[in-house]
């Protein structure tokens, strides 16, 4: 019994810590350190995303960066809009800016949704090293397309100078951002739990173990795949508007590869398949970013020591070695 | 639906599959009618794998015809063939390792009743999947086993596994894939019996090389030999047959290592 209850108990420990980190920030009049965590939030509930397609599905996206950065450009593009009082389209329907955060995240669910709706039908025909290339291929189109639209800031990016509202929260004030980051997080941690469990839970994961399988039970793993993929798209293209509206700028960096790797890192981190891992991941990622970042530039080779150490070592990541070995009953 | 009811379950019409030169599929005509276990033996390499996954939807033939319960599925998937009434066992056991043995025929049984959709309540614990699943497990004797992971069964105990994810899904039609191989004389005797206790509920297409579970269980016997059904009839014509003692029943007497 004590060992099933270690990996909650340590999930729990874990989120607290990211609620208390904050919060303790504030009561020393430490600004800086909410944006971390705010930053911690974010990132890991892009890693939350990509844990659903890489570590339930066994679908290593090297192109999870197109969704981050897809939902950064909808609130850059938003706030623009907003800002300029122009139309994103004009015909043949107007569609101006928009201040509202709702509005932001809805259109980015969307249009993650879309997106990897189109990228999945294609990507999923292969699998193995060629599923890793194309995902790529696709992020990298959509970092140079970024990078060709002068409208938006092509290289340099666009600044968003307003953040958009909620209803009854100043988003403006960092502590409040903060907790709309954690609450989010939060959320997408349920939503996969529940997900993870039920019946299409349970098809995805015969899916990733075993295709052949399931097909010969009745069940076409293309669809499952396809479906938990956009699923996963959309929970990191919304850690993506919220990345954007925490730094006020969004820029084809957050397109990149380099991005994707890292959400990437997160999750390899954390622990793969692990529903919390990738909040232990992102936290990690960014304690060494900051702290050993702060003492050297050459942070990341500290990083590549840690990752090194995890995947030889460690294969659970954090929450493995803090929990033991994943149940499966 | 009763047309197919008193029609073959299974009917392949001039089957043809190459692979290069090598013809693994060479005409084939053949029907397993309802309450009906029909064998098919022939040496390794006779092409009856290759059949298999034709019958199965795993391999598109270069010609012919594919009929399941009356209806054409030649170009039809996998799971599309499997949701029609489709079971099979697989020669080398194919199941989810890290499923407990329970969760797997609880897969199996979801596959039948809802498909991969129910994206909410935890499947864990749902009566009705955990019912039926040991339900299932009962007849194949593996309530005791019920909880464990699949990695900690006996080769034995994997190959009725098998026959329980199959059967979960209340097939009309069963491929059975050399389910005695590694099984050991006890073992084969009781799966043996348990086959022969189906055959009301489902036919069966049963690809063996244990000749007296064969002989025991077979309505009717096709001899495959290089891609080719060279005979085809009742246990004591396939026996007294003299092309087969040749082709193949004879090789096998002289060497029975294999």
């Amino acid at each position: 019994m004590a060992e099933r209850m270690r990996e909650p108990l340590v999930n729990a420990v874990l989120v607290l810590a990211l609620l208390i980190a904050p919060l303790t920030a504030v009561a020393l009049d430490e600004p800086f350190y909410v944006g971390l965590a705010s930053r911690v939030a974010i990132l890991a509930l892009a890693g939350v995303g990509l844990n659903l397609a890489l570590g339930s599905g066994g679908m290593v996206s090297f192109g999870h960066a197109a969704f981050f950065g897809l939902g950064g450009y909808v609130a850059g593009i938003a706030a623009l809009h907003a800002f300029e009082g122009s139309a994103f389209l004009a015909w043949p329907l107007e569609i101006g800016g928009s201040e509202s955060m709702i509005v932001v995240w809805v259109v980015t669910l969307a249009v993650s949704a879309v997106v990897a709706l189109a990228i999945g039908a294609v990507s999923l025909r292969t699998a193995g090293v060629y599923f890793i290339m194309i995902t790529l291929a696709f992020a990298q189109m959509i970092y140079y397309f970024a990078i060709s639209l002068p409208t938006y800031g092509g290289e340099d990016g666009l600044s968003i100078y307003l953040r958009s509202s909620l209803p009854f929260v100043d988003t403006g004030d960092p502590l409040s951002f903060f907790l709309v980051c954690y609450a989010l997080l939060l959320s997408a941690l349920f939503l996969t739990h529940r997900l993870v469990n039920s019946r299409f839970g349970a098809a995805l994961q015969c899916a990733r173990m075993n295709p052949e399988r399931l097909a010969t039970l009745g069940i076409a793993p293309f669809p499952v795949k396809l479906t938990a993929f956009t699923l996963s798209a959309m929970i990191t293209g919304l850690a993506g508007a919220l990345f954007a509206e925490l730094n006020g700028f969004v820029s084809p960096a957050m397109l990149s590869w380099q991005r994707s790797g890292e959400i990437i890192v997160f999750v390899i981190l954390g622990g793969v398949g692990r529903l919390f891992g990738p909040v232990a991941g992102a936290a990690l990622f960014i304690l060494l970013e900051s702290f050993i970042g702060g003492w050297t530039d050459r942070w990341q080779l500290v990083l590549g020591l840690v990752l090194l150490s995890v995947v030889l070592f460690a294969r659970g990541g954090v929450i493995g070695l803090l929990a033991g070995r994943a149940r499966h009953d | 639906m009763t047309d197919s009811l008193l029609g073959p379950l299974l009917e392949l019409q001039g089957l043809r599959k190459a692979f290069g030169a090598l013809k693994a599929s060479d005409d084939i005509d053949l029907t397993v009618l309802p309450g009906e276990i029909h064998a098919l033996i022939g040496p390794n390499g006779a092409g009856k794998s290759t059949l298999i996954a034709e019958i199965a939807g795993g391999l598109t033939p270069d010609a012919g015809q594919v009929r399941l319960f009356g209806q054409d599925v030649t170009g039809w998937s996998v799971a599309a063939r499997a949701r029609l009434g489709l079971g099979r066992t697989f020669q080398v056991s194919s199941l989810v390792m890290e499923f407990s043995v329970l969760r797997n025929v609880m897969l199996a049984v979801q596959a039948r009743s809802s498909g991969a959709f129910g994206f909410w309540a935890p499947v864990r614990r749902d009566a009705r999947l955990r019912t039926e699943a040991l339900g299932v497990l009962d007849r194949v004797g593996l309530t005791r086993r019920a909880g464990d992971p699949v990695s900690a069964l006996s080769h034995g105990e994997r190959r009725l596994l098998e026959v329980a994810m199959a059967l979960a899904l209340r097939p009309k039609l069963l491929l059975l894939d050399e389910p005695m191989a590694g099984l050991g004389p006890a073992g084969t005797r009781e799966l043996t019996a348990f086959l022969a206790g189906l055959k009301t509920e489902t036919g069966m297409l049963l690809v063996e090389h244990d000749m007296d579970a064969v002989f025991a269980l077979a309505d009717r016997i096709s001899v495959m030999v290089y891609g080719r059904i060279i005979a085809s009839g009742s246990v004591a014509e396939i026996r007294a047959s003299a092309e087969v003692r040749e082709a193949y029943l004879g090789d096998l007497h002289e060497a029975p290592s294999c």
